[in-house]
């Protein structure tokens, strides 16, 4: 019930391609990240609107196998 | 009235009879995760008086609060009535001064310790 960090990375780029993402696992448990992402389409957005892209970015995910995901939002 | 739409109402009740809502796991006094202890230390310093909702021992909130706010996880603050967002949100405005012009613009009293 864990997520690697790559396959995260993948989906958010697949919803977002012009992002840039970085992913640090904070444990080394596969379970609690910190991810920083930047891109375009945060332009305009509230941080929760930001925040909700890469929440429907990975489809579901978050709040079911990926338990902790602590995001930082930019526009580059 | 479904079972959803009745929860739904529930919520609306929530954050309408009270100017800052936390819906979060555990209690004010006994968080029991850490995001949620995270935000009630922010809402603590700023001496903001709030209602607590403890999602665990809800679990129709629990439920279909995630679709209410279009968000996946807990904790979730509203303020009048308005999602302000989950731990990393409040806390990253806390830093950096956002929350409390946020609060000020909603009339909502604090004072920070």
């Amino acid at each position: 019930m864990a997520m690697h960090a790559s396959e995260i990375e993948a989906m958010i780029k697949e919803a977002l391609p012009d992002a840039q993402v970085q992913i640090d696992d904070l444990r080394g448990d596969g379970d609690h990240y910190a991810a920083t992402v930047i891109s375009t389409a945060f332009a305009g957005k509230t941080r929760v609107q930001q925040h909700q892209l890469v929440y429907a970015a990975l489809k579901g995910r978050m709040g079911g196998v990926l338990h902790a995901l602590a995001l930082t939002t930019k526009t580059p | 009235m479904s079972e959803k739409e009745q929860t739904f109402e529930r919520i609306r009740e929530e954050v309408g009879s009270n100017d800052v809502v936390l819906f979060m796991k555990g209690t004010p006094v006994f968080p029991q995760c850490g995001f949620s202890a995270t935000v009630v230390q922010v809402l603590s310093r700023l001496g903001l008086k709030f209602k607590g909702v403890d999602i665990l021992s809800d679990p129709a909130i629990r439920t279909h609060l995630k679709e209410f706010s279009d968000w996946p996880t807990f904790p979730q603050l509203y303020v009048k009535g308005e999602f302000v967002g989950g731990c990393d949100i409040v806390r990253e405005m806390y830093q950096n001064g956002e929350l409390q012009d946020y609060l000020k613009q909603k009339g909502v009293a604090y004072q920070e310790a």
